[in-house]
């Protein structure tokens, strides 16, 4: 039988109940520990069924069986997540944030995961962060000098829970430092909408950049490259056209189709952020079972 | 129905979307000067969208949020100071800047079902001590139950007072009448009414508003603003004088602010092809121009990408759609 890692989830929200799902279908990780703090949670049931361990008394659940799991995902909120990190960091535990707080190393698979695998607490940002810093980051690769970019992300209403509602401020804030910190350009502005619309839209996000020269095909073989290695754990991501120039500014535009694991396929932005959290986790199982 | 309304005048703030977002410091200070004299209550200022907004997305305005804010202050002194804020584009960093420099009151938006996006700000706005509304952006898109529900939010957050915003400049004045007819006998905070013109309808739905209920009515001078413009701020209050209301500015005033400040800043907008399928298709009225630019980059007719716009109930602040659907809709043609 193949040796698996045992995986924490708290927080049994969008994405925790989307990450579960991801989470048993890794041929190297398993899940300990489903928990979160509603005992009427039709996730917490949800989960039951498919025969995962669950709780209702959020972390206590870890300190008090710290054998459930090796690497927790914490899926509750920037302000919890800041209580929980010195506990988790106690406890040893290999610790994936998934809200905006800022805790631990910032980190997008695609771009610095060796290094990320060194820390104890990583954080993965935000869905836009996720999608848009390996494409920010090729450009950058491509033209040094590029002093601003900017994101725009807009996710349809139905998949932000009240997590990423309630969030909204450290969402936009994180993104843009998240993006002038792993892609060295000197500013960003992120920029986050929500949108009604029924039937829901896919996640879209829209990156412009002011760039110094016309000629865009070093730009563009870099950024499908880019794309390339983000779509390895992210298969739904894809650019809705090559990237265009309009009056000094280039303009790429992508969409992310979600896997529909908890969501359906319109939720992109749950997928690119839990695909990125659970291509971690699986890195860091690998190499503990070596 | 003798009462009272109050005008807030958001010409610096949403008039700056008819010069994409240029406003120099000098016709700040003028207007701001002159609005203070008309007696004005509130003062809005900022990039069309609000803080934080100027961005390649929308356009970079002239000066930053604190300029503009600064420049205004100076001119002030009973008028209070007002800025603008959409969560997602402003963050609470610019609000504390933005009482640094001098704001009093505090504009907080969100489209019209998304009033949860608001807590954050609405709150802390309202813990500093500024004086706080809400606003539900592209209120056509809901129905008045909706509204309500959304509104109560905002209420619950701590908000004076809720504003419908009619973005698209799509709603005629039976409709204002129902929802803020709704608004005000479901809320006890203030409620009021931010029309655009796209449809000749921005002072007739205004008056319907207060007629309904409303306190509170949003306006800019000339009725400057994205595309057809907004309700005219001096035309708004020649008719609440003339049914008897009280607004406590002065007439003259505003109509010499209109036509000596600025009539010389742009020419009056105006209700054209363009902006009147902005209307009719629903549309974000701050979109008229990015699609009349990308119209032109893709060779097509302005008026199908805003119907096209429509048909696909996109949301204000997703000015990169416009890009896309061109691009999709000169595909379908070649």
């Amino acid at each position: 039988m193949i040796k698996k890692v045992k995986t924490g989830i708290i927080g049994t929200g969008n994405i925790g109940s989307d990450l579960l799902v991801k989470i048993l279908r890794s041929p190297v990780l398993e899940c300990g520990i489903f928990t979160g703090i509603n005992p009427k949670s039709k996730n917490i049931k949800r989960a039951q069924k498919m025969g995962v361990p669950t709780a209702y008394d959020s972390i206590n659940a870890i300190i008090n069986n710290p054998d459930s799991c090796e690497i927790v995902f914490d899926a509750t909120s920037a302000k919890i997540h800041t209580e929980h990190a010195p506990i988790l960091k106690k406890l040893k535990k290999f610790t994936i944030d998934l809200t905006p707080s800022k805790v631990g190393k910032l980190c997008v698979p695609s771009v610095n995961l060796k290094a990320c695998l060194e820390e104890d607490n990583v954080n993965m940002i935000t869905c836009g962060a996720q999608a848009t810093i390996p494409i920010i980051n090729a450009l950058m690769k491509a033209q040094h000098q590029t002093g601003y970019v900017e994101i725009v992300s807009s996710i349809s209403s139905q998949s932000a829970g009240i997590g990423t509602r309630s969030n909204i401020d450290e969402y936009t804030r994180l993104t843009s430092e998240a993006i002038m910190e792993l892609t060295f350009v000197p500013k960003a502005k992120a920029i986050v909408i929500l949108n009604p619309s029924d039937p829901p839209i896919h996640m879209q996000n829209t990156i412009y950049a002011k760039i110094h020269t016309s000629d865009i095909t070093l730009i563009q073989k870099e950024i499908f490259a880019a794309v390339k290695r983000l779509k390895k754990y992210v298969p739904g991501f894809a650019l809705l056209h090559k990237p265009i120039v309009q009056n000094g500014m280039l303009v790429i535009i992508s969409e992310v189709t979600g896997r529909g694991d908890y969501l359906p396929a319109f939720a992109g932005n749950l997928d690119v952020m839990n695909s990125a959290a659970v291509r971690v986790a699986e890195e860091y199982a690998k190499k503990r079972l070596l | 129905m003798k009462k009272k309304v109050l005008v807030i005048d958001s010409t610096l703030r949403d008039g700056s979307h008819a010069i994409s977002h240029q406003f120099t410091r000098e016709h700040v200070a003028s207007y701001a000067k002159a609005a203070e004299i008309a007696k004005t209550q509130i003062l809005i200022v900022g990039h069309g969208n609000g803080l934080g907004a100027s961005s390649l997305h929308l356009g970079f305005s002239l000066l930053s949020d604190t300029e503009y804010l600064k420049y205004a202050k100076k001119e002030l002194h009973r008028t209070k100071l007002g800025a603008f804020l959409i969560p997602g584009f402003g963050t609470i960093t610019d609000i504390e800047e933005a009482i640094q420099n001098g704001a009093e009151v505090l504009m907080v938006a969100s489209h019209c079902t998304e009033a949860t996006i608001t807590r954050q700000h609405i709150e802390f706005s309202v813990k500093k001590g500024l004086r706080t509304f809400g606003v539900l952006m592209m209120s056509h898109m809901a129905k008045a139950e909706i509204l309500l529900e959304e509104a109560k939010k905002m209420q619950d957050y701590g908000a004076f007072g809720v504003l419908l915003m009619d973005s698209a400049g799509t709603c005629l004045p039976d409709e204002v009448t129902e929802k803020i007819s709704v608004l005000t006998q479901g809320l006890h905070i203030e409620t009021g009414f931010h029309a655009h013109n796209n449809l000749g309808m921005a002072v007739a739905n205004s008056i319907a508003a207060v007629k309904a209920g409303a306190t509170i009515i949003d306006a800019t001078s000339r009725g400057m603003g994205a595309g057809a413009g907004n309700c005219q701020l001096e035309v708004v209050v020649a008719v609440l004088e003339k049914m008897g209301i009280k607004t406590g500015l002065d007439l003259y005033q505003l109509m010499d602010n209109s036509e000596n400040i600025i009539s010389k800043i742009q020419n009056s907008p105006s209700i054209n092809s363009i902006t009147l399928t902005s209307g009719l298709a629903g549309v974000f009225s701050g979109f008229a121009p990015h699609a009349k630019r990308a119209a032109e980059r893709f060779g097509l007719d302005p008026r199908d990408v805003l119907m096209e716009l429509g048909k696909r109930k996109v949301v204000a602040g997703q000015e990169d759609k416009i890009i896309q659907i061109a691009l999709e809709l000169s595909r379908t043609k070649s």
